[in-house]
């Protein structure tokens, strides 16, 4: 069987794709690429559909050998990558061939990348998605991050006119990392449970990323955050910063304690009794995507017209990006 | 028979960024909230709406995930309200069908009495047991008077969440007879899988073996989570609760908890269960009457 050969693992790196819809009422959440918009544009360079499984690789990518004829791309972080020795660009068609190896250096900007190869990671679809959740070890690759001597299957070619080798995405289509990332947050869900002045303080401060941080969720310091005072309600919990055990969307930012907000993200748990205080928007996961232990981030009130605009957004640079891919 | 009014405040409808909306019933937790929200979830799913992607009753709120390409938020929500228009009240024939289950639990059990006493540093009593520190806060003469009223009335699944299959579960008795207590100051970084826990006013089966703060009350023998479906009960779906599933979690001793156990390694364990036309109207009007009727139902 024709597929890819693993020298070496990475640090962490998982098969996803657009993530596995309706199973969150059983506690499952969707897992998929952290930085969806990374991801679907390495699928557009190698002419797979835009949700074809892909790899994700986090802070220290993987080594890989092709065993057959194939286009692949590398997205996300900037990093030096290298085809059997040979620098390659990233944002780029590149062939490859049976034999070749392809690498990455340590990354330089950014924290997570994507590799899409044509045909698309070929393990099997399971609750409609190939998205890996490590924490039941399910779909993906055996449910687990990749580990060096796997051999991962690919899926069939795509028939038809794919981009030609060395067709590219535009500098300014692509996404930059700033010193600060701004995550465009909606306020609200329980955030009547801070004070105002932990509300402003919450949106004034430069938070700084923590080492706890992965595809669950980002743990963030920089500041103290107080909690209205209120008799507790029947069944919350005696701490301040415990509500009612309710639903945490995607997104969602808690501050149990007070002082280290938490950002839920992709394979994040899906409820549970911490008062949540806004959730960061669809198009900004993107971002945090794409920060990393010491990095820093600040949150932007908006609304949901600003976000479902950001996500408009978003849409448009990819169909420009698939636009550029056919002229 | 009379409609049974809801006393509840106005739901509060919150955009959850792009992708969700959450509606919270009441900050409180009652069987009325999780009523309201059980009875405004089960109509959305009857409309099928397009764009509509997870439906999530929790407790006394709700949380809908949404694919905003498909269905615009505030469309969403202007359904919602309506749907909340209609669902002030529990009339007498409103009946949720669903199933009474027998989930066996042996309590005070050694394996997570092990697990508690290696996080004492992190409890509010360190010198007791959860179960002893539990009775004591919510005043029964002991351990086994507690025991006896976890295990006595049914309790009803008012929320799936936090990972794969774990069941919230509330105890169906009025606010004077629940069981109140907190969660661990730190919570633990080990839990059995399938110990029995308690927090605030939930109980729960924890699905899989990880972190937890809830208080360690017992083990259950069988499975609420079974990836591999090779249980009969697991043929549909990896999880086994449901919300809104009638539960009872029937104190055993060591013995039937051995014999369980054999049956869900030969593959043959099933749960008791059975269908039930519950009536909530009919409940909160009385509702030591309709648990007797459950428990009669359960073991008939």
């Amino acid at each position: 069987m024709n597929g890819l050969i693993v020298h070496t693992g990475g640090l962490y790196t998982t098969v996803q794709d657009t993530g596995r819809d309706g199973y969150y009422e059983i506690g499952m959440p969707p897992s998929g690429a952290l930085d969806q918009f990374s991801y679907r544009a390495a699928n557009l360079l190698v002419g797979n559909p835009e949700g074809a499984a892909a790899l994700e690789a986090t802070y220290i990518g993987p080594e890989l050998e092709f065993t057959d004829d194939r286009l692949v791309a590398v997205t996300g972080a900037d990093v030096p990558v290298t085809l059997s020795g040979e620098p390659v660009k990233p944002w780029e068609t590149i062939p490859v061939k049976a034999g070749d190896v392809l690498s990455f250096a340590m990354i330089t900007g950014g924290a997570r990348v994507y590799l899409a190869v044509s045909g698309g990671i070929g393990v099997p679809d399971y609750l409609g998605s190939r998205s890996t959740y490590t924490l039941t070890g399910l779909g993906g690759f055996e449910g687990r991050k990749l580990a060096d001597g796997d051999r991962l299957p690919l899926g069939e070619r795509p028939v038809g006119t794919a981009p030609a080798p060395g067709s590219g995405v535009s500098e300014s289509l692509r996404p930059s990392f700033p010193e600060v990332a701004e995550l465009r947050t909606v306020v609200g869900l329980c955030s009547y449970r801070l004070t105002d002045a932990a509300l402003r303080s919450f949106l004034e401060t430069t938070w700084k990323v923590t080492k706890d941080a992965d595809r669950v969720g980002y743990r963030l310091r920089g500041g103290t955050l107080d909690f209205v005072e209120r008799e507790q309600p029947f069944g919350a919990g005696s701490d301040p910063a415990n509500v009612v055990d309710l639903g945490y969307p995607v997104g969602s930012i808690q501050v149990p304690g007070g002082d280290e907000p938490i950002v839920l993200l992709n394979d994040a748990v899906t409820g549970g009794g911490y008062a949540t205080i806004g959730t960061v928007i669809s198009a900004d996961r993107d971002r945090i995507a794409q920060t990393k232990t010491g990095d820093q981030v600040s949150f932007v009130s908006v609304d949901i017209d600003q976000a479902l605009a950001a996500r408009r957004e978003r849409r448009e640079r990819l169909d420009r990006i698939s636009n550029e891919l056919k002229e | 028979m009379a409609a049974t009014t809801l006393a509840l405040p106005p739901a509060r409808y919150e955009y959850g960024g792009d992708e969700f909306v959450f509606v919270e019933i009441d900050q409180a937790m009652s069987l009325e909230a999780n009523f309201k929200a059980m009875t405004i979830t089960g109509a959305l799913r009857e409309r099928r709406l397009d764009g509509v992607l997870d439906i999530c009753p929790s407790n006394a709120s709700y949380l809908i995930r949404v694919d905003p390409e498909r269905l615009h938020p505030a469309e969403l929500v202007d359904q919602l309200r309506s749907l909340e228009a209609s669902a002030t009240e529990l009339t007498a024939d409103q009946v949720l069908s669903t199933r009474v289950v027998d989930v066996p639990v042996l309590y005070d059990d050694p394996w997570t009495r092990e697990t508690l006493l290696r996080f004492r540093d992190r409890h509010q009593d360190p010198g007791a047991t959860d179960l002893e520190y539990a009775a004591r806060l919510n005043g029964f003469d002991g351990v086994p008077q507690l025991v006896e009223a976890l295990s006595g009335a049914p309790y009803i699944v008012t929320m799936l969440g936090f990972v794969p299959g774990l069941p919230f579960c509330y105890q169906m008795v009025p606010r004077d007879r629940q069981i109140e207590v907190p969660k661990y100051i730190r919570p633990r970084t080990d839990t059995p899988e399938r110990a029995f826990g308690y927090g605030g006013a939930f109980a729960v089966v924890y699905p899989v073996r990880g972190a937890g703060g809830y208080q360690l009350f017992g083990m259950a023998p069988a499975p609420v989570f079974d990836l591999s479906q090779t249980l009969p009960d697991f043929a549909e779906s990896i999880v086994f609760p449901k919300a809104g599933d009638i539960v009872r979690y029937r104190a055993i001793d060591q013995a039937e908890f051995d014999q369980v156990r054999r049956e869900v390694e030969a593959k043959t364990f099933r749960y008791r269960i059975r269908e039930f036309e519950f009536r909530p109207g009919d409940f909160l009007a009385d509702p030591d009457a309709v648990n007797n009727e459950l428990l009669e139902v359960l073991y008939r």
